[in-house]
């Protein structure tokens, strides 16, 4: 060994994981002068939001077809260039059998097209509950978990207004936020609303992504998680994601000097006594650091990664019991001409339609997942993302992206002969609400959740790296040992979706990570 | 449809032996006269035997035997084993060397005492765990990760403690030829009859003695062989309350009656850390990462270790069993777990948790406050105790090798 190797490959910060997260926290980390290089499994960055070229010509946009929860402290921290953002709030359209489909247009419905005033009236009124609901929810996806039994003031000053805004608007308010918090979302739609295409988005939204049906309890979480999101300063807002995102998040982190390689794979990270100190790459380099940062999935990070003799067994335990499967297939079609969905304008396409007709459709869907079999009937969220971005497809063509669920990491039959009956269902269902897909379609790329893992390097195929469900949430998320970004192994921190507050596009795992390190607080 | 009762009843016989029986039970049984049984981990075993006088002396006397097999089992094999056991326990198992014994415990990771009990390295990649309370699920859990396997052989494995001044000589005349090089926490391995017997210099009193374990099928025939080559040299069969006495005096400590394990411990303020009942002597914080390993170097560094377990003289001759302990005869400051008249360090002996700074910064004027019963009035008594060093005895015929012939 000569004696100017040993520091070549010393950081001051290691951040495993290209994503938005793991960029996020070493463009932050760098801002601060630290030496931080971030390590990137596959060839490119940004994680979920990494594109491919899936037939000759075409491209998919990622795992990410929707942008709704960018935060905008990320953006203004990270110096963010927001020009793959640009662009009109996308409507949400809820098809419909016959042919007249309900359009939310604003943020989350603001206005409403396609449904009687009574029900428009009544859909106002539940937003504008729900919205304020989630709003309360908001103030503590935005900073870091209180730690159980180390109650700080700053949490106490976090609960107490959390209280005073719940107070401000009357103890109905208050009362009904309580009664509400862990119910099921078909009863809250229930309650509101009649049309069966409102209520259908509503299960179909709170359950996306979940390993729930809209009539499992607390299953209304889903959809305060998705209004504790804003896009381009409005709660609620969305917008049909385009190319750029990544590259942006990669321009900040080198515009701060953060190192980065692509194509490095770490085979395990190096820990003694309890504390890490390093990583060992696949290829056998060493790289050392006082702080490594884990923006990959939790499991990943401590069943692959680590050692289990570095860790309790209590731990190992926790983490091995980290409900992670995966719901939701990603269908990407390359169509050699844009589709028309019945009852659905031309401009009214860029923005996301939703295929659940009723609250029976989605439970029903739902239900073979909990017996390892994917439905016949499956709920769907559709977007054309070359309409917002035409490079993604050659001229006159375009490309049509679709999450599908509820369709299992562990199917029964196995995915190896399921994958073809399963896009056979999805692409006879489309034909249905717009007739003449089928003949169009030049190529489809269907990734299950077992796909989904090995692409994105997501255990169970779980974009959320781990169940969005009341137990694995706040103090619990992943676990209540590692929940407030340091973990029991020393130097070791969490910033991935698998951390609190939880996935989308948000950079607040990765936001809140690097504030944790960066204030000194002993792990 | 008539239920067939027979088939029926035939399938429930467990419900008429609640207890199960070890494999030497026919022999202790055929000799027991005091019909005092307990149960000991599902197991039918002896309170007493004829005398719980006569069997103590026994102990420190001449030869006893005390029936093991309860004893909870576990084999722990394959390539990880040793790494998986060093960060499953307290001590460093890379200094254990093959065919020793090592006494150790095992925390949750946050540093409260699971268990304790002995480590027999059998051969480098095979060891056997031998405690008070079964930990299957936990062994298993903190097997992932790691190359190694675990079985529960508390059922396969017969145990039995031959203890006493001429446990040597029964051994030596029993025709264990050899058995004179066996050094304290020494294994060695003994051909009996088709099988092998394990023997260990180990044992629960303090005293020269031995722990043999074999396959249940030997059992009987070994305790025949120990019977025989023990006849003229005073060897006794025992129960636990003779033992017990013998293990204050010794200052071990037992899971559950002077500590609540982790996992038995309904309260949440009842588990330990290992420096809270004396076994902060296992703790090797230089050995590689385990089981609690930062919670109890934690509470070490903040000194918020909230309990200290010592060994107290108390005047008198009346045994302090579950005393409280006072600070100038008012202040509560702990309770006694274990107390004994000893007969052979003729001293009132106790071991008693106090709740720090009693113990550790305040260590005079402790009492404690005995409630002797007489004839239906109890009698009681303000004594005072002194903070003595444990063990309470000290036999140099535990040590020596080889052993005397007494």
């Amino acid at each position: 060994m000569t004696s100017s190797s040993p520091t070549v490959n010393r950081y001051d910060a290691i951040v495993i994981g290209g994503g938005h997260n793991g960029l996020t926290a070493a463009t932050l980390l760098a801002q601060s002068g630290r030496q931080v290089i971030v390590l990137e499994a596959a060839d490119s960055l940004g994680g979920a939001l990494r594109g491919h070229a899936f037939h000759p010509g075409f491209r998919a946009p990622g795992l990410v077809h929707i942008l709704n929860r960018l935060d905008p402290e990320v953006i203004r921290l990270l110096k963010l260039d927001t020009t793959a953002l640009s662009g009109h709030p996308a409507p949400t359209v809820a098809l419909s059998e016959l042919g007249n489909p309900a359009i939310l247009r604003g943020a989350y419905g603001e206005t409403l097209d396609g449904v009687s005033a009574q029900e428009a009236v009544a859909f106002a009124e539940m937003r504008r509950k729900l919205v304020f609901q989630a709003g309360i929810l908001r103030r503590f996806l935005r900073r870091r978990p209180p730690e159980i039994g180390r109650i700080t003031l700053n949490d106490m000053t976090s609960f107490a207004g959390a209280g005073l805004s719940l107070l401000r608007k009357g103890r109905e308010e208050g009362r009904d936020f309580l009664r509400m918090l862990l119910m099921n979302v078909a009863d809250v739609a229930d309650e509101y609303l009649d049309d069966d295409r409102l209520k259908g988005l509503l299960a179909f939204d709170a359950t996306l992504g979940i390993h729930l049906g809209p009539r499992s309890p607390t299953s209304l979480l889903g959809l305060y998680y998705r209004l504790t999101g804003e896009i381009n300063g409005a709660i609620g807002n969305q917008i049909v994601a385009r190319g750029g995102l990544a590259q942006a998040f990669e321009r900040a982190a080198r515009a701060a000097g953060v190192t980065i390689r692509t194509g490095a794979a770490v085979a395990r990270i190096i820990a003694d006594r309890g504390t890490a100190s390093g990583v060992v790459l696949e290829t056998g380099e060493t790289l050392s650091a006082p702080v490594i940062v884990s923006a990959i999935h939790p499991q990943a990070t401590f069943l692959k990664l680590t050692d289990t003799a570095e860790l309790g067994t209590g731990f190992v335990r926790a983490i091995g019991n980290i409900r992670s499967r995966g719901n939701v297939a990603k269908l990407d079609l390359a169509l050699d001409r844009l589709p028309d969905f019945t009852g659905v304008s031309r401009a009214d396409l860029s923005g996301r339609l939703v295929l659940a007709r009723s609250i029976d459709h989605v439970e029903t869907a739902f239900n073979p997942a909990k017996y390892g079999a994917f439905s016949c009937d499956p709920v769907m969220e559709i977007t054309l993302p070359s309409l917002s971005d035409p490079s993604l497809a050659p001229p006159g063509a375009a490309t049509l992206s679709a999450l599908v669920q509820f369709a299992p990491y562990a199917l029964k039959t196995g995915w190896d002969s399921g994958r073809a009956e399963f896009l056979a269902i999805i692409l006879e269902k489309l034909e249905h609400y717009a007739p003449g897909l089928g003949n169009s379609v030049v190529a489809a790329s269907l990734m299950t959740p077992v796909d989904i893992e090995a692409r994105y390097h997501m255990p169970g195929g779980h974009w959320h790296h781990g169940e969005l469900q009341a137990d694995q949430l706040l103090v619990n998320r992943p676990v209540n040992q590692a929940a407030g970004y340091a973990t029991p192994l020393k130097g070791l921190y969490l910033a991935s979706a698998g951390a609190h507050p939880g996935g989308g596009i948000s950079g607040l795992p990765g936001l809140l990570a690097a504030r944790h390190i960066l204030s000194g607080e002993k792990p | 449809m008539i239920p067939d009762v027979t088939l029926r009843r035939s399938r429930q016989a467990h419900i008429a032996t609640p207890r199960l029986e070890t494999p030497f039970h026919a022999r202790i049984a055929a000799l027991d006269e005091t019909n005092d049984w307990y149960s000991w981990a599902g197991y039918k075993a002896a309170h007493s035997v004829f005398d719980e006088e006569l069997e103590y002396f026994a102990i420190r006397s001449t030869a006893a035997l005390f029936d093991i097999s309860p004893m909870v089992k576990y084999r722990i094999s394959g390539p990880d084993a040793e790494r998986y056991l060093n960060r499953l326990t307290l001590r460093d198992v890379a200094k254990l060397k093959a065919h020793r014994v090592q006494y150790t415990a095992w925390c949750d990771d946050h540093g409260h005492v699971l268990d304790d009990g002995t480590l027999f390295r059998l051969a480098p990649d095979t060891f056997r765990l031998c405690c008070q309370e079964r930990h299957l699920p936990w062994l298993l859990d903190s097997a992932i990760g790691f190359d190694v396997e675990i079985a529960e052989e508390t059922t396969e494995i017969a145990g039995l403690a031959l203890q006493g001044p001429t446990s040597f000589a029964v051994l030596a005349n029993a025709g264990f030829d050899g058995i004179e090089q066996l050094k304290p926490f020494q294994i060695a391995e003994f051909s009996h009859d088709d099988t092998r017997v394990t023997i260990s210099r180990t044992g629960f009193t303090g005293d020269l003695g031995y722990e043999l374990f074999v396959p249940a099928g030997a059992a009987l025939s070994l305790w025949d062989r120990l019977w025989m080559a023990g006849r003229n040299l005073g060897i006794r069969a025992i129960g636990y309350a003779a033992l017990n006495r013998t293990r204050i005096e010794a200052g071990f400590i037992v899971a559950n009656a002077d500590f609540m394990t982790a996992e038995a411990a309904l309260r949440a303020d009842r588990a330990r850390l290992p420096d809270e009942i004396g076994l902060d002597w296992l703790v090797d914080a230089e050995k590689p990462f385990f089981n609690g390993r930062h919670a109890i170097l934690e509470a070490r560094r903040n000194q918020s270790l909230k309990y200290i377990l010592v060994g107290l003289e108390i005047e008198g001759n009346i045994p302090a069993e579950g005393a409280i302990v006072y600070h100038r005869k008012k202040h509560e400051a702990g309770l006694v777990s274990a107390a004994i008249w000893s007969p052979l360090a003729k001293r009132n002996i106790a071991i008693a948790t106090l709740e720090r700074p009693y113990g550790s910064r305040i260590v005079d004027d402790l009492w404690v406050e005995i409630y002797a019963s007489r004839e239906l009035q109890y009698q009681k008594m303000m004594k005072r105790a002194t903070i003595v060093p444990r063990p309470f005895i000290k036999l140099d015929r535990r040590t020596a090798t080889p052993p005397g012939l007494f």
